[in-house]
């Protein structure tokens, strides 16, 4: 075996993060009861110079090392990117959740930090290998998060659920990775590709594995029908693991279809477009129709993810680089959201009370005019409605649909973005047109207050200006 | 000489083995663990049997990692079922059902 001198400066933002992480678990371990903060400060400087490692090399020069199992080029750049600033925004709600209620200590910001590690594991994977270990380092660690509320019962019962399901779409994945490795005899996803272009290869065995790795796809990102975790792990979890889930480990799970549907077995297309435009069907339909029926906003919101998952596979599955770019962006934009509507309800909420019920905000106009309004903004860019940025987001992905001649798809996905508008809407009927039960004085500190008025400012700031993310998404692809 | 199919449907009944016991199963959690650790072992016995009938190394290494994670797994499964024992005192699967809608 000829020696290899390894690349090591393309892993460099995760071998930063792998150390970073390390610290921060010794020191919650031994400092006990009074570490939160210290750990806190920590994981937030671990993940701002991370992207800022990030950001120096996006300019260098992109490869494959680690014996073809690591790759950095311009899509693991801006994924990482996104998933370092995402958890920034993130990991403040969540200290402000868990300071207020005196929950956890330390590991929370730990095991915080192991999972983002594992997304950006999972964003630069180009083997087999690598991408199983990041999605696991990934899913264990939100396992462990969604229980951390030991002395809840809907908590642990979540964390179970979760526990169950996952483990079960990681041995479906795995199942469909062992039939393509048979079939192709390699691991890694640029040689998959190539013994797939090459031919002679028996496409009954690679759709079989196929299958497996969709059905595995479709649980991790929660695509109707493999859904069933989701709307009782973001019920059950505690908000600030909800906000967790629900924001970067999305981008990861972008990735992971990117890489094995379109870096590896591109050629086989025609096959998994048909299986994703089912479940990207099911998804829109079943995600909305049902969102409108809930009372609880957490639950709410999990439903809209799922319709969410649904215009995002939309774009991948139109198998264009218009497509692929329309996800991307939307994908971005879609956990800007997200993290915003969550962090919402974490600012509204105070020890003892977790304003999680849609009649919690009634009237929330009279008793604070400003925060009515950032949630305005929040609600009307997941309905898509302009100037918002997600009216754009769906906008390309139903062009990219559209350029395909998936005409009927474009028009369904139109439908159900009317439908999903209307318990948007009603959420903004409920704040600016009904009367407040009691007076609820806001507690949460300016930072706060700060943090969560830029971060919905930013998604009518992308939605005035989209031209500029935009086109960092389709250079990527192009 | 075992051929590979043999191998592969011994692998793919162990699977819906697995897979069966994960649905149909409504007493025991434990039970349900069980069923994941079959998974993944049947995943091992797939990927042995590529690796060796294509003579590449490649697919014995990812089950070393397999095997790693697996453990891993059940040590995080078995602790989440220690702390929902402590809260339901019971491991039934039926009686996991406080969140609905």
């Amino acid at each position: 075996m000829i020696f290899q001198v390894i690349n090591m400066s393309f892993a460099l933002p995760e071998i930063f993060m792998m150390v970073m992480a390390c610290i921060v678990l010794l020191v919650s371990a031994f400092m006990g009861k009074d570490s939160s903060s210290v750990s806190y400060w920590l994981s937030q400087f671990t993940l701002l110079i991370t992207a800022f490692i990030i950001y120096l090399s996006i300019s260098g020069t992109g490869g494959i090392t680690f014996y073809g199992s690591y790759i950095k080029d311009p899509l693991s750049d801006i994924l990482k990117l996104s998933i370092c600033i995402i958890n920034i925004f993130v990991l403040s709600y969540s200290w402000y959740y868990l300071k207020v209620r005196n929950l956890f200590n330390g590991e929370y910001y730990a095991l915080a930090t192991f999972a983002t590690l594992g997304m950006l594991i999972m964003v630069s994977s180009t083997h087999f290998i690598t991408l199983y270990l990041g999605l696991e380092l990934l899913s264990l660690c939100l396992y462990a998060m969604v229980a951390m509320k030991r002395k809840s019962a809907m908590a642990t019962e979540a964390a179970m659920k979760y526990f169950i399901l996952g483990a079960l779409a990681s041995g479906m994945l795995l199942y469909g990775m062992s039939i393509i490795y048979g079939a192709t005899g390699s691991l890694s996803l640029a040689s998959i590709s190539t013994a797939i272009q090459i031919g002679h290869l028996d496409n009954t065995v690679l759709s079989f594995g196929l299958v497996f790795l969709t059905i595995g796809i479709g649980f991790k990102f929660g695509a109707v029908p493999f859904h069933m975790w989701l709307p009782d792990v973001y019920h059950g979890a505690p908000t600030a693991v909800t906000l967790f889930i629900s924001t970067a480990p999305k981008i990861a799970a972008f990735s992971m279809i990117m890489r094995l549907f379109v870096d590896g077995l591109e050629n086989l297309h025609q096959y998994w477009q048909g299986m994703l435009i089912v479940l990207s069907v099911l998804s829109m339909i079943i995600g909305n129709v049902v969102a409108i029926a809930q009372t609880n906003l957490k639950r709410m919101l999990a439903y809209s993810t799922i319709s969410h998952v649904g215009f995002l596979l939309l774009g991948v599955l139109s198998g264009t680089n218009e497509g692929y770019a329309a996800s991307m962006f939307y994908v971005l934009i879609y956990a800007l959201t997200t993290s915003g509507s969550f962090g919402m309800i974490i600012l509204m909420g105070r020890n003892g009370f977790e304003a999680d019920n849609i009649s919690d905000y009634k009237g929330m106009n009279e008793r604070n005019p400003w925060f009515a309004f950032m949630m305005l903004i929040l609600m009307f860019s997941m309905a898509g409605i302009p100037p918002m940025a997600g009216f754009y987001t769906k906008l390309m992905v139903i062009k990219s649909l559209i350029s395909v001649d998936l005409i009927l798809l474009a028009i369904i996905a139109v439908l159900m973005s009317v439908v999903g508008a209307f318990y948007y809407l009603r959420m903004i009927k409920v704040m600016y047109f009904e009367n407040p039960i009691e007076q609820i004085k806001l507690q949460a500190p300016i930072d706060i207050r700060i943090l969560f008025s830029s971060n919905a400012l930013l998604v009518l700031l992308i939605g005035i200006f989209p031209s500029s993310l935009m086109t960092i998404c389709i250079t990527i692809f192009s | 000489m075992i051929a590979l199919s043999d191998y592969l449907i011994l692998g793919a009944l162990l699977f819906s083995l697995s897979i069966a016991g994960v649905f149909i199963n409504r007493k025991n959690i434990i039970i349900l663990l069980m069923c994941i650790e079959l998974m993944l072992l049947a995943v091992n016995l797939n990927f042995i049997a590529f690796s060796y009938f294509a003579n590449d190394m490649a697919g014995q290494v990812f089950v070393f990692f397999i095997l790693t994670v697996a453990a891993a797994e059940a040590a995080i499964g078995l602790a989440i079922l220690v702390v929902l024992f402590r809260n339901l005192n019971t491991i039934s699967v039926a009686e996991l059902n406080t969140l609905k809608g």
